[in-house]
This record gives C-alpha cells, sequence and structure tokens, in this order.
C-alpha cells in the first residue's frame, strides 16, 4: 500500500465517523424540533413533576374555573382557586398551571404566603388547541393538590403568522 | 415605559382581605410565530411579577408565553398597615415597570 492509499484509507474513515455522527446529531434534533411546535402530555407531566418531585399528586381543593368552551383562544380567562385557611400554619406556598397542547406545558407559577389571605388568582391565558388545563397548588405542609379541566377552544391562539 | 393599570382599594379595614387588580400593556409574544418571511420572531415577554406591600413581597408570579397579551393579574391580600403597594414587573430585553399605589387601613 502507498502513502497515498493510507491517506485516503484515514480521510475516508475519519468522513465516516463524521458523517455517523452528524446523523446522530440530526436523529436527537429532530424530535427535539418537533416538540418545541407543540408540548405533549408526556411533557406536561415532565413540567407537574419537576414542580411535585416524588410527592404524591392529590385530587381536590384546587379549582380552576374557566369557560368549557373558548371562542377565542388568544385571551382566556382563568381563575385558579384553593382551599385554605391562609393561616401562618396552614396555608398555600405555590399555585401552577400546565396545559397539555400549547408550545410549551408551562402557563404561569405564582407564589404567595399567608399575607395573600385568599389563594385565589385570575388571568388571562392563550391556548393553542383543544386541551387539558391542570393546575398544582402547593400547600405549606409539602402536599400537592391538583385540580383538571377539558376546555374546547374553537379559535387557536395563533401560532401562525397573522 | 409600559402603560400600567392598578385596581386595589384606596381605603380598608383592618384584616381584611381585598382584592387587587393589575394590567400592563406588552405584546407579549410568544416567540412561537413565524413572521411573514417565515423567520420566528423573537421572544419578547414579561416573565415576572412581584408585588410587595410596603416592601414584604406578598405576591410573585412567574410568567411564561401563555399569558395572553396586555397581561392582567389578579390576587389577593389582607390589609395590613396603611402604606403603599408595589409592583414590579421584569421581561425579556431588559424591560422593567413598576408601579405603587397607597392604601390607608382604618
Amino acid at each position: 500500500m502507498t502513502r497515498d492509499d493510507g491517506w485516503l484509507q484515514r480521510t475516508r474513515r475519519s468522513f465516516l465517523i463524521e458523517a455517523a455522527a452528524l446523523a446522530g446529531a440530526a436523529g436527537v434534533a429532530l424530535p427535539r424540533a418537533v416538540e418545541q411546535t407543540s408540548a405533549t402530555p408526556a411533557s406536561m407531566h415532565a413540567a407537574v413533576k419537576n414542580i411535585v418531585g416524588e410527592a404524591p399528586l392529590n385530587k381536590g381543593k384546587v379549582k380552576i374555573d374557566v369557560p368549557a368552551l373558548i371562542e377565542n383562544g388568544n385571551a382566556v380567562p382563568l381563575t385558579v382557586s384553593c382551599e385554605s385557611s391562609m393561616t401562618q400554619e396552614d396555608h398555600v406556598k405555590a399555585i401552577h398551571v400546565f396545559t397539555e397542547k400549547n408550545p410549551q406545558p408551562n402557563v404561569i407559577g405564582a407564589r404567595l404566603g399567608p399575607r395573600a389571605g385568599r389563594a385565589s388568582l385570575s388571568t388571562r391565558i392563550r391556548l393553542a388547541d383543544t386541551q387539558k388545563i391542570v393546575a398544582v397548588a402547593q400547600m405549606s405542609d409539602g402536599s400537592f393538590w391538583t385540580d383538571e379541566v377539558e376546555v374546547v377552544v374553537t379559535l387557536a391562539a395563533c401560532l401562525e403568522g397573522s | 415605559m409600559a402603560r400600567a393599570l392598578i385596581n386595589a382599594p384606596a381605603k380598608a379595614k383592618r384584616g381584611e382581605v381585598i382584592e387587587i387588580k393589575t394590567l400592563i400593556s406588552h405584546i407579549m409574544e410568544t416567540g412561537f410565530r413565524p413572521d411573514s418571511t417565515g423567520k420566528p420572531v423573537p421572544r419578547d415577554i414579561i416573565t415576572e411579577f412581584i408585588c410587595k406591600y410596603n416592601g414584604e413581597e406578598i405576591f410573585r408570579a412567574e410568567l411564561f408565553p401563555a399569558i395572553a397579551a396586555n397581561p392582567f393579574l389578579t390576587f389577593f391580600t389582607v390589609a395590613g398597615e396603611s402604606g403603599t403597594l408595589s409592583f414590579e414587573w421584569t421581561g425579556d430585553n431588559g424591560f422593567t415597570a413598576a408601579e405603587s399605589v397607597n392604601i390607608t387601613v382604618e
């Protein structure tokens, strides 16, 4: 084998390695890019888990108030309230809201304390699709409570250019 | 500076639970919408809101692109002492806004 051949061999090998690496990178990058356009129930669960950790998630105490049928997903009135005496010993520490099919699962994360008096917040949110909204409240004793509602959205919040 | 509206009672009884409503003008560009050339419009949102009552933090919210344009927030607090309710918004591209209202507690 001549010296030239050896050189060729090396480049071919390195080319193959590079190509494989590139294909691998593309394979990883592609699902991520798809995920960006819409959160999935799985990514919502991941976002919830990020807040809750391994603690059990109990149903109840929290109440989501949102119209069941939404004509315009660009501004949807949302109220999340939570049963609590809001005393120093027993209060709501945080309220989080998540959606299933928006581009990003998180909607809002609020921190409150005994000074709030009433554990309730209202805002206006965007909804990209007919989907499930989940609220999670964290109590001062470390327990987590949740509520979820299904909403139907007629006109989605714009993801396309307008 | 962005225009902010605060609706809170000017007078309250001690220990009363009062409702505070805030609204601020902001486009809340999600970063997920493409422009006419197909490129995504960069994200420009308010990321954090803090309300303080006489310097003590009573409410804080982390906002995401799913919050509608012109973020509107309603929350509650217990009227303690007469003083000031101050509000702060911070966001992308160095956005900051502040507003404050006085409250008289009887």
